[in-house]
């Protein structure tokens, strides 16, 4: 395969201005992933800080209601500030630091990202700006608070449709302005080479304890693994140490909105097409001039146009499989979780459950399945309580 | 000789950057011909993209009003269609890469070689990337037109030994937008271009007062603006045309000369 590239996905479709940083970025992260001096210290923040490894959790009351498999959370939720992200902002934050970086800058759609690129900023002594669409830090604002009270700069961005891909553009813009002292930490498994390696490589730790954790309780594999899918990152780490298991069906779970025949949806996979923006070919909700379209999802971490391009990747090999959700399902199941096992999920996290709500009492009570429960829902409660019609401040 | 090439003969050239369908098509060709008049070597034509991230907020704005009023590729590439048949002047786009490769690499240079286009810049597509269109932009004639930055360094090389048309320099860090100083060691760019090309090589980003354009130009073959453009437009839109004749005239006039050599 060609560097950089998932079959023919991926590449470096980006400005000259940034290409030397990039290939910069990539010399770095292949000396330091060789390090042991590094990974060992970022080993140690992902134990001591993060509060490594996750559990996997044993949902008995869900798996009796279902009636089939018996369901397993991978429980990202419970990491230090909430979600899988601090798994990918240790490492890039980290490597920043070593690379001579003073200054980290990020884009965030529901905040998680945001919080955590500042957690980890404050605690490795980083500047750090984030950047984050006007309609999401009004619909977030909570996670406005918790950046700023972690000193980071929250820029909210009035751009194009005011959201995720708005807040890519600008920290890009911004990180093509001032490359010497900064890095961007993307949040996701896109961008252009070697993000989408480099975040993979930092969310696998999912998948390699997850595996690990199933085969001491199950003695088998699980029959599949599921994940919500946006930009793709807890899905990859999901995925990753399961793609050679044959047998483990990987699904991803993306965002259908109010519906995938509707124009307000984020289902890249379901309606998207082929293209390259934000540096990389992969899939895109585009018009037929290849504007790129705006989307929606009641998830502000799944409201994103694209994909990331070893999705695209896994899904051309037939290796991975790709699934919409609505926000009804999601909100459904979001409810259900809440109510069967006691945990508030992230709606991100809850489409990922809903699509296990139906796969389940398919399969046999012999055979498991594990979810990447990627963050919890704090910060969801109040948008939850609006769309069923109460009015909850924040 | 090719008409860039031409634009470049015996004269530093002044490019001018307008965004398609901002106000309108009607006025875009308006106002390209408008600056033709007033001395302007060669045409940038911004194909409107709703996600331009080499782009500063002037021009950035002007996309949204562009897509706002329906303005699309097949439509740009009709008004280029019409402007050949009264004008000899090199015009090229300038367009993020999805829009291409969404039309189909063969079918857009094919599209751009009938309608009579020059070239493409495209801002997304780096040195490494430009196999995606080079053999279809190649034996349709027209010339990706390759932009060096002033982080390029030991990549100013090769890019430059591969560029046809004229070559890019990005005058500056960040996006387009208009800048009080240009930083940037523009000599050591061009001395490194020398080395492998005579391909001329035209300076953009930040330029918007005469006397950058005279000083640029005093290295440069041209001075490329934009926003400066841009903001002209945005101010007197469907009256544009004669502050822009007075703008781009200024700004050409302003361009150091050259010598003439004897027949």
């Amino acid at each position: 395969m060609q560097k950089g590239r998932f079959g023919e996905y991926g590449g470096q479709y980006i400005p000259e201005t940034l290409m030397n940083e990039v290939i910069h970025l990539e010399e770095c992260y292949e000396y330091y992933r060789n390090d042991p001096e590094f990974m060992n210290e970022l080993d140690t923040l992902l134990r001591e800080y993060a509060g490594r490894p996750s559990l996997l959790y044993y949902a008995e009351k869900m798996t009796d209601q279902l009636g089939g498999a018996k369901v397993y959370l991978k429980r990202e939720d419970l990491n230090h500030t909430g979600s899988h992200k601090i798994n990918n902002v240790l490492g890039q934050v980290l490597l920043a630091k070593k690379m001579g970086k003073t200054r980290v800058i990020a884009e965030t759609g529901a905040g998680q990202h945001g919080v955590a690129t500042a957690t980890a900023a404050a605690l490795l002594g980083m500047e750090c700006e984030i950047f984050m669409g006007k309609e999401d830090t009004d619909r977030q604002a909570l996670n406005v608070y918790r950046m700023e009270l972690l000193g980071a700069r929250v820029h909210p961005v009035t751009s194009g449709t005011q959201t995720l891909k708005d807040a890519v553009n600008e920290t890009m813009r911004e990180w093509a302005g001032r490359v010497h002292d900064t890095l961007y930490v993307l949040g996701s498994v896109m961008g252009p080479h070697p993000f989408p390696t480099i975040v993979r490589d930092f969310q696998s730790v999912i998948s390699k304890e997850a595996r690990q954790q199933i085969l001491e309780k199950e003695g088998r594999l699980p029959a599949a693994v599921l994940a919500c899918v946006g930009g793709g990152s807890n899905a990859m780490g999901m995925f990753y140490h399961f793609i050679n298991d044959g047998s483990v069906r990987l699904i991803g779970c993306e965002a259908a909105g109010k519906g995938v025949d509707t124009n307000l949806h984020a289902a890249t996979m379901t309606k998207g097409e082929k293209g390259i923006f934000h540096g990389m070919k992969s899939y895109f909700c585009q018009d037929e001039f290849g504007q790129i379209a705006p989307v929606y999802s009641i998830s502000a971490g799944l409201d994103y146009p694209g994909i990331g391009p070893e999705h695209a990747h896994l899904r051309e090999i037939g290796r991975a499989e790709y699934y919409p959700v609505t926000d009804e399902e999601a909100v459904d199941a979001f409810e259900y979780l809440a109510r069967t096992e006691g945990i508030i999920c992230a709606i991100e996290s809850a489409h990922a459950v809903a699509y296990a709500r139906k796969l389940v009492p398919q399969l046999s009570k012999e055979q498991s399945v594990i979810i990447c429960l990627s963050g919890r829902g704090d910060k969801d409660v109040a948008a939850i309580a609006r769309y069923r019609g109460r009015d909850i401040h924040e | 000789m090719s008409r860039i090439k031409k634009a470049f003969e015996g004269k530093k050239a002044f490019i001018g950057f307008l965004t398609a369908g901002d106000p309108s098509l009607e006025k875009t060709e308006e106002y390209i011909l408008e600056m033709e008049r007033a001395g302007a070597d060669l045409i940038e034509i911004g194909i409107p993209f709703s996600d331009p991230i080499a782009e500063g907020i002037v021009i950035q704005e002007a996309n949204i009003r562009a897509l706002k009023n329906g303005v699309n590729v097949e439509r740009i590439f009709e008004m280029v269609e019409r402007l050949r048949k009264k004008t000899e002047i090199p015009l090229v786009f300038l367009t993020y890469l999805n829009p291409v490769y969404h039309y189909g690499y063969e079918c857009f240079f094919e599209r751009a070689k009938q309608a009579g286009l020059d070239g493409v810049i495209i801002p997304d597509l780096p040195f490494e990337e430009k196999g995606e269109v080079k053999e279809a932009a190649e034996h349709n004639g027209v010339d990706i037109i390759s932009l060096i930055a002033p982080t390029s360094q030991q990549r100013i090389e090769k890019i430059a030994a591969d560029a046809s048309g004229f070559i890019y320099i990005v005058s500056s860090m960040g996006v387009t937008g208009m800048r009080s100083e240009i930083k940037t060691d523009i000599s050591s760019i061009l001395s490194a271009i020398r080395r492998v090309t005579d391909v001329p090589a035209a300076v953009g980003f930040g330029i918007n007062t005469p006397k950058q354009a005279e000083a640029i130009g005093e290295q440069a073959d041209g001075v490329i603006v934009g926003s400066a453009i841009v903001k002209i437009i945005e101010k007197y839109q469907d009256r544009a045309a004669q502050p822009l004749h007075e703008y781009v005239k200024s700004m050409k006039e302003a361009l150091p000369r050259l010598p003439v050599i004897p027949q």
